[in-house]
């Protein structure tokens, strides 16, 4: 096994106390340039699981987290952790594609321009790279100043990834990336997550089976807050080790 | 049986031609009030010109000749328009910022409610802080000759405006997607950055129409600048001169003129120009609002 880009170490969460926890003892290793997909029924913790791994949970109110999340061996819940830096590491793209209201250049180059880039040309060569590596750089080389707005909406959501690629994270998190498109937007999100884990290691929440087959080279299971199983996605798929999870992808609960 | 078709077509009919009657009454009773605007106003041009009106700068509708230069009295409603505005709309988009992305929802609550009794505020109890509280402090505190001038009408109206430029921009505001600002944060933005580079941009078309309405208001508000701007016909070298804006002038004047004499038709002619002001910023609400469906 090569060398864990993000170790989970027994990570719970409550949203506010006296409520079951979300999230229960999750012990779990994100290998570097893999892909892993995250799946489980509705309500599981898969979100709250991905959005403990960006500090995104931080804004809830009242919520408690306890264990430990190491980036590169560095827990990212210390107290000098700047949360700030840390979510230019570790990117997000959205369930639904949600495109600031600006020009698709502008949209680009949000992340970079916080992070001082001020130089017009290296904004373009940025935006240009993002845009070719979200595989949408043909479709809008032409019409950069158009507004995304106008963008279908599987274009939309690859928009968001060369927007969230432009700060060149280490990690992507994905939150059902494709749950609000189209077979064929699905698709071209599919292929572009397997190409972005060459360069990313890559968390995929998804609620589609064949897509978890499809794309992850890592499967983890969930259920009810807890990490049921996981592993290589062939093993998950093909001989899981605990019946819940043989239930749960054969489709007899969830 | 044709007596039950003949009545369910009745039902069908009748609610949309009432409806037909009251909206065309409407649009009626706006007709005949410009008409009337015009008929009564544009007689004042037989005796002088446009131009003449508009830039004389001697309003002495009751000397002989009268004379009508409505200059001064179109500066003083632009001067107590435009500086009730400078002083609401920054304190009005700050204080809607401060509600939405600032301060905790129980406390944005009660904030609200004190914006929203502030609205309900009769102009006239303003107008008579101006008179009793602002005017002293004014002319004490600044040696002015009055302390009835076109600040302390400013600073009236700017409360007066406020609300509406708040609450406005406010909504505006909430109805910037969650999601946007999570997409700033997860960039790594932090909730200043986000506030300024996503949040305002994104609800900047419905701040400026907040900002117009509230200018509107401020240009058509009567009571306060008649108690409140000192009244004097003079173009305005300071905030702390006196002014006397159309609305006050037409207030004041309206009822010692006699119908149908030049000072009548002037004053009805002024009634015009503050029509054509609130037009002019009517458009401009509706281009920004149709800007904004183009994309
Ligand atoms: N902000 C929140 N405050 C309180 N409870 C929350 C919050 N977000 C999620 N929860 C609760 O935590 C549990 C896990 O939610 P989560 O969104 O992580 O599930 P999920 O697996 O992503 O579900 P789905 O597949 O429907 O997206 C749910 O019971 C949910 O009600
Ligand atoms: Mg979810």
């Amino acid at each position: 096994m090569s060398q864990a880009k993000l170790t989970i170490e027994s990570l719970s969460l409550s949203y506010s106390k006296g409520t079951s926890p979300a999230l229960r003892d999750v012990t779990l290793g994100i290998e570097e340039n893999s892909l892993m997909a995250f799946i489980g029924p509705s309500g599981c913790g898969k979100s709250t699981f991905l959005r403990c791994l960006n500090r995104m949970n931080d804004f809830v109110r009242g919520v408690e987290i306890t264990g430990r999340v190491l980036l590169d061996g560095k827990d990212i819940y210390a107290p000098d952790v700047d949360v700030t830096s840390l979510r230019r590491r570790v990117g997000m793209v959205f369930q639904r594609p949600n495109p600031f209201p600006f020009s698709i250049r502008e949209n680009v180059a949000y992340g970079p321009k916080l992070l001082g880039e001020r130089d017009r040309g290296k904004l373009g060569e940025v935006v240009e790279r993002s845009l070719r590596n979200s595989g949408l750089w043909e479709e809008v080389k032409d019409r950069l100043d158009a507004q995304a707005s106008s963008l279908s909406g599987g274009q939309q959501q690859r928009l968001c990834i060369a927007r969230a690629i432009a700060v060149e994270p280490e990690v992507l998190l994905m939150d059902e990336p494709t749950s609000a498109l189209d077979p064929m937007a699905t698709a071209r999100i599919e292929e572009l997550a397997r190409e972005l884990k060459k360069f990313y290691t890559v968390a995929i929440v998804t609620h589609n089976m064949q897509q978890a087959a499809r794309v992850s080279d890592h499967t983890a299971f969930f259920l009810m807050g807890e990490l049921v199983e996981h592993g290589p996605t062939t093993k998950i798929f093909t001989t899981p080790s605990d019946r819940r999870t043989e239930d749960y992808i054969t489709g007899r609960f969830g | 049986m044709p007596e039950r078709g003949e009545a369910r077509r009745l039902s069908e009919t009748a609610p949309r031609r009432i409806i037909t009657v009251m909206a065309m009454s409407g649009v009626l009773v706006m007709a005949f009030i410009l008409l009337f605007l015009l008929r009564e106003g544009m007689p004042i041009l037989k005796g002088a010109s446009i131009t003449e009106l508009a830039t004389g700068r001697l309003w002495y509708p009751v000397s002989a000749p009268p004379l009508f230069g409505m200059m001064p009295l179109i500066a003083g409603s632009l001067a107590v328009t435009l500086t009730s505005s400078a002083l609401a709309i920054p304190f009005g988009v700050a204080l809607a910022l401060f509600l939405t992305e600032i301060c905790p929802k129980r406390i944005s609550g009660f904030f609200k409610i004190t914006l929203e009794i502030l609205g309900f505020l009769p102009s006239v109890v303003l107008g008579f802080i101006g008179m009793v509280v602002i005017a002293p402090f004014l002319q004490v505190r600044l040696e002015l000759l009055s302390g009835l001038n076109l600040m302390n009408a400013s600073m009236l109206l700017g409360v007066m405006i406020l609300p509406t430029v708040a609450t406005l921009s406010e909504e505006s505001l909430h109805a910037v997607p969650q999601s946007q600002r999570d997409a700033s944060y997860a960039l790594g933005a932090t909730r200043c950055e986000t506030m300024f580079k996503v949040v305002l941009p994104g609800a900047s078309r419905g701040i400026a129409q907040a900002a117009i309405l509230g200018l509107m208001r401020a240009l058509g508000e009567t009571m306060v600048v008649l108690m409140a701007s000192g009244g004097a016909a003079l173009l305005p070298q300071s905030v702390f001169d006196p002014v006397r804006p159309l609305t006050s002038a037409i207030a004041a004047e309206m009822g010692e003129t006699s119908v149908g004499s030049a000072h009548y038709h002037a004053l009805f002619f002024m009634g015009c120009i503050l029509l054509l002001f609130t037009l002019a910023l009517n458009m401009l609400v509706i281009k920004i609002e149709s800007r904004g469906e183009a994309d």
